[in-house]
């Protein structure tokens, strides 16, 4: 009855006009054509690759240490003078990039005519989690949607996994770029030369620090164990997390200097000279020396672990079906990821088959990206200025590419429905309401956004409305809007 | 009266050097009265590196362990401040330290939630259920203890200064929510449309007219402050474009202009008597620094902003308690990217009018190799929930068997501590 609404709504970003009437002949087979292959950005807004952003990142950088030098000779000559430069540029350039992709993310929401298979690089960002807070992530936090999710999402998931722990914003988000393996030629080579201060690590050549001396950084190894694969009551032990944690020393990005040049900046490079020598036993597997294979071997047997699959089709399910994830469904996805090793379009097709994503309700509260995306694909608007984007997520609370922490944003209504969070929806539908209003009939966009779904209620408040601002925003702020 | 059940096994360190100076005020000033005590709980979300916030200066593996992220004794250069013989606090907590010496904090050290493995995400939950397990709890123990309450004077027990309720807090009891951020111009006549479009549906209809509750307390706690509270000075991000902890100063007054939010509110007539306060950035992976770098600037905004509480809660802060705590500690040695990897054992902070303080209260295991839990971490010998129940048994009066059952359940193990308020 309500199945091309389920489509459009829960699987897909909500209903443009003319959505409802294409998904309507077969909702079902209107979302499996959308999920082979990869995603690429709708809209116009060009963005600027990783390898592009760090080269133009490290030119600011010494830019900016030139400033300082500058502004540092003055002021010992002119006691006026400021010591600190008054812009950053390492910080308007990476702003720069950050706005462009959040911009691009939302025209792409907005406007794309496979918004199942967008929902699911959203999915995937956010199960693969960086946030942009992390100084070193801002300008490259989008590139890893871009780069790493969009070419794989609709491919295998080990060659998804592959692509986002070798991506640059992830080296740098979880600090794996200097992880160093105590037995590696750069740790031998530095207890040999006691004394030695500078390999090029940044930081590490100031002659009044103590000597550098090297180790590993566990933060990348056990968040990939605990939120990319296994999940948290997946079977490893701290020792498993050390042990990866060695395998995986030398992932690192391209462009140090010293000791550590090599590779192309902002672009994956294995450094052989931090990698930790030797066979290692993980999960009680001897993985044998292979340099960087031996990180990608792990990875390989992780993707088709049986307690990955169990992980990523719980998230799947509460993520398309209900906070509180119904079993049979969970085991319906979980089983076809097992079966097919991780093919992802087999994985979203059992998804779809599981007859309680079908149910009618609407059980999903919908979080600040929902609701903005929605909004705009029911206004049939794309937004063209940056800051307008920016700070639509800064008042609604879901700062784009910033969810704080390696978890990424939760996924349930509890975490998003405070009443002051609904109050601040409010005032983000009344402000849209002003934008948008012209031209629009509020209840004709009710038929068109929300379909059999409308509230015979909801249809009465629109048309008593003091004005089509007010009806616009009763529309957006109505539960069966909210929802999905 | 022994602050602690535990073993005498092992060195029980008691700083009594600020309790003559408090023991001087006139205890009626401090006295209960039912309803009135206040309680704020600051949550760092990210696991703060309890050995750099409350350093053991004076154990002998402490800076070989920690190398050049620990703090050096008091009376060194960037040193500590000096607590006892033992401890010390970070630089950047100059706040703090004035209350340890002014009788009104405790620092609790080699302090654990029940949670032994080293995800923040259980971590946090299990800091926030009351439970000893991450799973298996809806709602937050904060939430339990609003229940158990006797009536109070406000409708609404508490608030939590976010868009959202934190687990800590969410359960049967109702509790607002409000952040720094203005909504104040929500025009009135499409409220009261909304409320009867909301009319079939509890849910949205619940949420809002708590939000409109909420709105008129902040307007009646601005107006009582003659300054507008919705949009406190540097804690408002919303029209700068960019991400707000990128820059590092707004990222410490947001936590300040947070602050001043509780308190406005606290202050407000029938005013909700329980803050929580939420701060992450403490996940110090890298580069963490010493006295000074990036832990120290997060110590500082925290420190601002328990100075900021402090200030504008004014009249109620002697009847105040303020609990901070972290999901847990942060390796003892230093990893090879100079920073800290999640551990175990770490330190919190009860501070406040109505604190007994001027004490380090730790069981101290050492950090030898021996004593350090699976070969890393500082191995906790308090219960965090042993501190809870004290608070919420001494300062908000709710009964033993409530708070051995339902708040805590599966607690036996940790006892109450004993005497951490003023009587």
């Amino acid at each position: 009855m309500v199945q091309t609404e389920i489509a459009a709504l829960r699987f897909g970003l909500g209903a443009r006009p003319g959505d409802l009437a294409a998904a309507a002949a077969d909702p079902r087979g209107w979302l499996t054509a959308q999920i082979k292959g990869a995603v690429a950005l709708a809209g116009n807004t060009p963005l600027a690759a990783s390898d592009q952003i760090f080269a133009e990142l490290t030119a600011a950088r010494d830019e900016f240490q030139e400033m300082k030098r500058e502004a540092a000779s003055r002021s010992s000559t002119d006691p006026k003078s400021t010591a600190a430069p008054a812009v950053n540029p390492v910080r308007d350039s990476y702003l720069r990039h950050y706005r462009a992709q959040v911009l691009a993310r939302a025209q792409s929401a907005a406007l794309t005519t496979r918004p199942f298979a967008e929902r699911l690089v959203h999915f995937w960002t956010n199960h693969f989690a960086v946030s942009a807070d992390k100084f070193a992530v801002i300008g490259v936090a989008g590139t890893l949607e871009n780069e790493a999710i969009r070419p794989h999402v609709g491919g295998r998931f080990v060659d998804l996994l592959t692509a986002v722990e070798q991506h640059p914003a992830m080296i740098a988000f979880l600090d794996n770029q200097y992880s160093v393996g105590k037995d590696s030629e750069l740790a031998q080579l530095a207890a040999r030369r006691a004394g030695a201060r500078s390999f090029g690590l940044p930081r590490a050549d100031a002659p009044d620090k103590p000597k550098r001396e090297f180790g590993i950084n566990e933060n990348l190894a056990r968040e990939i164990l605990e939120l990319h694969t296994l999940g948290v009551n997946g079977g490893y032990t701290q020792n498993d997390v050390t042990t990866f944690a060695q395998i995986i020393t030398g992932w690192s990005i391209g462009g140090g200097k010293g000791r550590l040049a090599g590779g192309i900046p902002g672009r994956f490079y294995f450094r052989d000279n931090l990698h930790e020598p030797g066979a290692k036993t993980f999960l009680g597997k001897t993985y044998y020396e292979g340099g960087q294979r031996q990180g990608e071997a792990v990875l390989a047997d992780l993707a088709r672990h049986p307690a990955t699959a169990r992980f990523i089709a719980t998230k799947l399910v509460r993520h398309f079906v209900a906070d509180d994830p119904p079993a049979a469904a969970v085991d319906r996805v979980a089983r076809a990821f097992l079966k097919t090793g991780g093919d992802l379009p087999s994985v979203y097709a059992a998804l779809v088959e599981a007859p309680e994503a079908w149910d009618a309700g609407m059980r999903k509260f919908k979080t600040p990206e929902d609701f903005v995306f929605s909004t705009l694909r029911a206004l049939n608007a794309s937004p063209e200025k940056p800051e307008e984007v920016v700070r639509s997520f800064e008042l609604l609370g879901q700062r784009q590419y910033t969810p704080g922490s390696p978890a990424g944003w939760p996924d349930t209504a509890k975490s998003w429905d405070g009443s002051d969070a609904l109050m601040h929806r409010v005032l983000w539908a009344s402000r849209i309401a002003g934008r948008y209003e012209r031209g629009i009939d509020p209840v004709d966009l009710a038929a068109s956004s929300l379909g059999a779904y409308v509230r015979p209620g909801t249809v009465t408040a629109l048309r008593r409305a003091s004005s089509s601002t007010q009806a616009l925003a009763l529309l957006l702020m109505s539960p069966e809007f909210q929802r999905r | 009266m022994h602050p602690c059940h535990m073993s005498t096994r092992r060195r029980f360190l008691v700083g009594a050097g600020a309790l003559a100076a408090s023991a001087a005020l006139p205890n009626v000033l401090f006295a209960h009265t039912g309803g009135s005590a206040r309680l704020v709980v600051v949550i760092l979300r990210g696991a703060m590196d309890g050995l750099a916030a409350v350093p053991p200066h004076a154990d002998p593996n402490y800076a070989g362990l920690h190398r050049e992220l620990a703090i050096s004794a008091p009376g060194a250069a960037d040193g500590a401040l000096a607590l006892d013989g033992t401890f010390g606090l970070h630089p950047s907590l100059a706040f703090l330290h004035e209350r340890y010496l002014a009788g009104e904090l405790l620092v609790f050290h080699a302090v654990a939630s029940p949670y032994r493995d080293r995800s923040h995400f259980d971590g946090q939950n299990v800091l926030e259920n009351g439970l000893a397990k991450p799973l298996g709890s809806a709602d937050g123990w904060l939430n339990r203890a609003l229940a158990a309450l006797p009536r109070g004077h406000g409708a609404e027990r508490a608030v939590a200064i976010s868009q959202n309720v934190p687990l800590i807090l969410r359960g049967d009891v109702p509790v607002m929510s409000k952040s720094p951020q203005a909504t104040a111009d929500v025009d009135e006549d499409l409220l009261a449309r909304l409320a009867d479009l909301y009319s079939q549906d509890d849910w949205f209809s619940a949420r809002l007219s708590e939000a409109v509750q909420t709105e008129k307390l902040a307007d009646e706690g601005s107006a009582a402050d003659g300054q507008p509270m919705s949009a406190p000075a540097g804690a408002q991000p919303a029209m700068a474009a960019a991400p707000n902890s990128t820059a590092k100063p707004a990222a410490a007054d947001r936590i300040s202009g947070v602050a001043r939010m509780a308190a406005a509110l606290m202050r407000s007539e029938g005013g909700p008597e329980v803050a929580v306060i939420e701060a992450g950035g403490w996940d110090t992976h890298a580069n963490q620094g010493g006295a000074r770098g990036a832990l120290a600037q997060r110590l500082t905004g925290l420190d601002k902003a328990l100075r900021t509480l402090a200030d504008e809660l004014g009249p109620l802060w002697p009847q105040t308690a303020v609990l901070v705590v972290t999901e847990f500690g942060r390796t003892a040695a230093m990893n090879g990217t100079r920073g800290t990897d999640h551990g175990t054992g770490g330190c919190a902070f009860l501070a406040g009018g109505a604190v007994r303080g001027g004490r380090v209260l730790a069981d101290w295991p050492g950090l030898a190799r021996t004593a350090l839990l699976d070969n890393r971490d500082l191995r906790p010998t308090l219960d965090l929930r042993s501190v809870f129940k004290a608070v919420l048994d001494e300062h908000l009066r709710v009964d033993a068997k409530t708070l051995a059952t339902r708040i805590f359940p599966d607690s036996s193990g940790a006892r109450p501590l004993q005497g951490l308020m003023r009587a």
